[in-house]
């Protein structure tokens, strides 16, 4: 396997795509956003339970490549416990991470969502990558329409 | 070259793009049904014109004006040749087929489609088949109605007559499935629509590149084809209509040729083809189109054919012996296409871990989403064939697949 390739299918990514974590509608949801992606078809739904500004569950449903998957699994992991705004924060390293590369981003404040730096080399795969962080940020906007990748 | 001395080798020479390495490995291109390469003989004929002969047609009365009017005229005289409609007053240029369905939705479509009445078409139709028939439903009130596909990717032809009814304006149907490669049976469909009074457009974009298409035997009202899809540059189409239905439609965008004269209070139109034919057209793409039809016949459709149906049963072969491989093209009569999904392996990640082996495919819905969950999928892998394509393909195809499992082990 390419080294490219290795690195846009790390173990962490193969597994959150294969055993995706909170992959759940949240009990209790008072937020909800959906993702798709034209592109390919992929569609996954983002529900949140806020407790004032506080992100207290967040879970998603859906179906997509084991990119989109394994960066919905992480982010659910990432943002729990967050406020809002620092989940936004975060979706714009993550945005930043994805688009442009590790360059200049800070890798620490990303954690474990640094597996996701390898999508860089695959422009055609930012817009998986990213899939379950538009909707996220839908929800957090409490929009209750569907975002599109596009 | 002729049908009976086949020589993919020597056709593959023609084509200069497929001489390259992509990812450091050779190009492997299964995606013709997204768009077909082109031999150096249409990219010749391009550099030709631009070189030559390039001027606006119809309107100049100096040299270059006449080549370039002869040029297009004699593109629009091939194309009759090459479909074998009966006058070349019923090819249409257009941008591709997408506006070819567009033009007959909205200029047929509108002067005869009323409130309650019902457009038919499948459920193995592109986007660019279906939107156009839903916007026009919209605007006249009109219901859209389905013909359903069986398990195999066959039209439920069962199903056909009774959903023919007295209501029934006009019926369109693809050819050629672009995401099953599916061919469905046209001369029999526009048979039974005919015996309702029925109208028929064929969207032929995934058909003229694989076998011999002659639209008087099939006696389709309408027949929508792209270029790009044919060996041809992009943003060059064809509606063929039949000169009587053609005649009855009003015209659909305004300007250019399309016009005999004006005044403030008056416009009076052109006769056909050019009534249809709006502004400046594309008349490097006709040019193009045309060589590449001369290229088709060179090579000789029935020589074409038989490789595809060659390379077909061989990729359909070799595909069922990758572990967790399910083909979803298992239609009675196939062409150009094989389309399959991978258990637990999403089409996507397949696509990215091909193209890091050189090998281009398409993953994704294919712009074919009501097929598509007729299956219950949201994505399938699609490689799809053309007259340049080798069994090596087909091999390097499978050694992708077996990375992909290796991958997602």
């Amino acid at each position: 396997m390419s080294s490219e390739l290795q690195d846009l299918y790390q173990e962490v990514v193969l597994e959150h795509g294969k055993r995706p974590r909170n992959f759940r509608e949240v009990e209790g949801a008072n937020r909800k956003a959906d993702g798709y992606n034209p592109l390919c078809g992929d569609q996954l739904t983002v529900t949140l339970r806020m407790e004032g500004d506080v992100i207290k569950d967040v879970g998603f449903v859906g179906q997509g490549c084991a990119i989109s998957r394994a960066s919905a699994s992480l982010m659910t992991g990432a943002v729990k416990e967050l406020s809002r705004a620092d989940a936004e924060r975060l979706f714009e390293l993550v945005h930043k991470l994805v688009t442009e590369g590790p360059d200049g981003v800070d890798m620490e404040a990303l954690g474990k969502l640094a597996v996701l730096s390898g999508v860089n080399a695959f422009p055609s795969r930012v817009k998986c990558a990213s899939l379950a962080w538009h909707a996220l940020r839908a929800a957090l906007e409490g929009q209750s329409s569907s975002v599109s990748t596009e | 070259m002729s049908g009976s001395s086949f020589d993919v080798a020597r056709i593959r020479a023609d084509f200069p793009i497929l001489h390259q390495e992509v990812r450091g490995r050779p190009l492997v291109y299964l995606d013709s049904a997204a768009t077909t390469q082109k031999p150096q003989a249409v990219i010749d004929a391009l550099v030709h014109y631009y070189t030559h002969d390039n001027a606006n047609v119809h309107r100049g009365v100096h040299a270059l004006s006449e080549r370039a009017t002869q040029a297009y005229e004699g593109a629009r005289e091939r194309v009759r040749r090459f479909i074998n409609a009966r006058e070349t007053k019923e090819i249409i240029f257009v941008r591709g087929c997408t506006e070819a369905v567009n033009l007959v939705a909205q200029t047929y479509g509108r002067s005869k489609v009323g409130p309650g009445d019902e457009v038919l078409i499948t459920a193995m139709e592109h986007h660019s088949d279906i939107v156009p028939w839903q916007m026009l439903c919209q605007q006249a009130g009109a219901t859209l109605k389905v013909v359903p596909v069986d398990e195999r990717g066959d039209l439920r032809m069962e199903q056909l007559d009774a959903l023919l009814t007295e209501r029934t304006r006009i019926l369109a149907v693809t050819h050629v499935s672009n995401a099953l490669g599916t061919v469905n049976p046209v001369r029999e469909i526009v048979k039974r629509a005919h015996a309702r009074g029925v109208p028929v457009l064929v969207d032929g974009a995934q058909a003229l590149a694989h076998f011999r298409v002659d639209v008087q035997e099939l006696d389709c009202d309408f027949y929508a084809f792209s270029g790009h899809k044919m060996f041809g540059p992009t943003g060059i189409g064809v509606l063929y209509g039949k000169a009587s239905v053609l005649e009855s439609m009003p015209p659909w965008q305004g300007g250019g040729d399309m016009i005999l004269t004006v005044t403030m209070e008056k416009t009076v139109y052109n006769r056909l083809p050019y009534r249809l034919e709006a502004g400046t057209p594309d008349i490097s793409g006709a040019v193009g189109l045309a060589a590449a039809m001369d290229y088709i016949d060179a090579v000789g459709l029935e020589g074409i054919s038989a490789h595809d149906r060659e390379l077909l049963e061989y990729g359909s072969r070799a595909l069922e012996s990758v572990p967790g491989l399910k083909l979803l093209s298992r239609g009675r009569e196939r062409s150009g296409v094989l389309s399959f999904i991978m258990e637990d392996v999403h089409a996507h990640d397949v696509g990215t871990i091909l193209d890091r082996e050189g090998v281009a495919i398409r993953a994704g819905h294919h712009c074919a989403q009501p097929l598509l969950s007729c299956f219950g999928v949201a994505a399938t892998v699609r490689a799809s064939l053309a007259m340049y394509n080798t069994r090596e393909d087909i091999d390097a195809l499978v050694r992708g697949l077996h990375k992909v499992r290796e991958v997602f082990a």
